[in-house]
């Protein structure tokens, strides 16, 4: 069963492709990834599936509902928490949440339940100003609103963006407690390391699905041999890297640097002693596993 | 030791009071000339309010505080002059060509129209911009938006220049290209100043402190911090000192 059923879309704003034809299906119960930087159509897309914006051409079924004929109803079963900040600032915690349980027809009290976990974590402030919250409270706030009517399909636009690594991390510990209650979750993100947290991804790209996988098999499906290194003077290693004869590809990742070989077959001792020439000291060569990250950059050198 | 290194930023018990709330508890640290020094945080903790106050935009409320020389009570137009600023929110003007926003921050920071001319062919050139130099920048891309940004952020040669989430929504290897120029500028002497939400970016930095409530509850290299709390990585760090507060 797909809860989401997306074939071959397109959109168009005047001059921009912003998507060009796109499709894929979600599994019921599943959590679904979209994984790219700005610009990559991950909020026209979101849109269109939550009925606040037509394709050009295409199909798009949530629940089995079409998204153009049967918009009202798609609109009773989705949640959306827009990649902006878009409930009422200068309303409360409460009020907003109040606000949004009486829209579509419900009572905080009926569905308590369903944001019990993440709303008692700011229930505390519920009377301040939506506005005068921090960035990981209106977050909160924002999925308990999203969720306020027992949503079937809960759309999630770059939930994360702007947020510290101790509010994402909460952030995504909640996601798994919601997709455990059978909800269908649709994520978008610029930050790699949250793919590895998806049932399965979409590489998205200039409007463009690169890939579709498990975080699993994607990173199983590298080729490459992918070596860590390092040196005392990281500026001049990314240099002398690029310089080698069989480098392929380079790319600072912390405080190692990610190294290819166009090689099928490297000689470590080679590459060692090439670094030791150009006098780099406390030299620190290893093969390693490569990450999502590491993956999605491979495709977009393709 | 380091002593003789010039320190650019210079921090004793800088309080910070909005009303009886204290944003910034006496922290204290140096930045040495060349230095990239990651300030990173949770949202709320504090950093924001200590960056307004270091680019001479707030005034703080005690402590002695002085940027690239000048003292942050007193001289903050000074300061103004001799540090850059780029951040993810606001950095260029939308409606404005390529050129026509170096050829504005140029003025801005009092350049000459000579100057800035000599200026602007060589940073087209760095940059390979010379086919978009007429380009409105809301039809560039983003990442080459940051690229010019963090170009114009330092086009009036600053000694320090401050970065708050440069990077947000960029794809990985355009991200990696622009700590590439932030790495090229730190090796020119330049001081780099930068805050981030990716911990592995905070890897790059040459020192780091993490705020949490106010304090500078640790400040060192990566390697020392990642010894120190026993976690491989800086997000492992961030994660054990933030979540403690809870």
């Amino acid at each position: 069963m797909y809860a989401v059923e997306v074939e071959n879309i397109s959109k168009s704003f005047e001059k921009v492709e912003a998507l060009k034809n796109i499709s894929f299906n979600v599994k019921s119960g599943s959590l679904f990834g979209f994984i790219g930087p700005d610009g990559a159509g991950k909020t026209t897309l979101f849109r269109i599936l939550v009925t606040l914006l037509k394709q050009n051409t295409g199909t798009a079924k949530i629940q089995g509902l079409n998204n153009i004929t049967d918009y009202k109803k798609i609109r009773s079963i989705v949640g959306y928490m827009p990649g902006k900040f878009s409930l009422y600032q200068d309303l409360s915690v409460e009020e907003n949440l109040r606000f949004f349980a009486t829209v579509f027809g419900t009572t905080v009290e009926n569905n308590y339940h369903l944001i019990k976990d993440i709303y008692s974590q700011i229930e505390p402030f519920k009377t301040r100003l939506a506005g005068k919250l921090s960035g990981g409270m209106k977050q909160k706030l924002a999925l308990s609103c999203a969720m306020i009517h027992k949503p079937e399909v809960l759309f999630l636009d770059e939930p994360t963006t702007g947020v510290d690594a101790v509010s994402r991390k909460e952030f995504w510990e909640m996601l798994k407690v919601l997709k455990n209650s059978g909800i269908t979750i649709l994520v978008s993100t610029p930050y790699m390391d949250e793919a590895e947290l998806c049932d399965e991804v979409a590489l998205i790209q200039d409007g463009k699905i690169l890939k579709i996988e498990t975080p699993q098999n994607i990173i199983g499906a590298y080729e490459k041999n992918l070596y860590a290194v390092k040196s005392t003077n990281m500026f001049k290693l990314i240099a002398d890297l690029r310089s080698f004869e069989f480098s392929e590809s380079v790319f600072p990742f912390g405080q190692f640097i990610h190294y290819t070989d166009k090689r099928d077959q490297i000689n470590e001792n080679d590459l060692i002693n090439y670094l030791a020439q150009k006098d780099h000291k406390n030299i620190v060569l290893q093969k390693i596993t490569p990450n999502i990250e590491d993956c999605f950059m491979s495709y977009l050198n393709k | 030791m380091q002593e003789e290194t010039e320190n650019i930023i210079y921090v004793r018990d800088l309080v910070k009071k909005f009303g009886n709330f204290v944003a910034n508890d006496h922290l204290s640290f140096e930045v040495k000339k060349g230095e990239i020094f990651g300030f990173l945080g949770a949202n709320g903790a504090g950093k924001t309010t200590t960056i307004r106050i270091l680019c001479g935009l707030s005034s703080p409320t005690s402590g002695e505080i002085k940027v690239a020389g000048f003292d942050a009570f007193k001289e903050t137009e000074k300061i103004k002059r001799n540090i850059g600023y780029m951040s993810q929110k606001f950095s260029l003007y939308e409606d404005l060509t390529v050129t026509e926003n170096i050829r504005f921050y140029g003025g801005i920071y009092g350049i000459s129209r000579k100057e800035i001319k000599v200026r602007t062919q060589i940073l087209l050139e760095k940059l390979k911009f010379e086919e978009v130099k007429n380009t409105l920048i809301k039809d560039l891309p983003l990442g080459w938006r940051q690229k010019l940004a963090f170009s114009v952020a330092i086009f009036h040669q600053p000694k320090i220049v401050f970065l708050d989430e440069p990077t947000g929504g960029v794809d990985p290897i355009t991200r990696r290209q622009f700590w590439e120029m932030i790495y090229e500028e730190a090796h020119n002497g330049m001081t780099i100043f930068v805050t981030t939400h990716y911990m592995d970016e905070a890897e790059y930095c040459d020192r780091i402190s993490i705020m949490v409530e106010g304090k500078i509850a640790a400040l060192d290299t990566p390697l020392n911090l990642m010894k120190e709390y026993e976690t491989k990585n800086m997000e492992g760090v961030f994660l054990k000192l933030a979540r403690n507060i809870e």
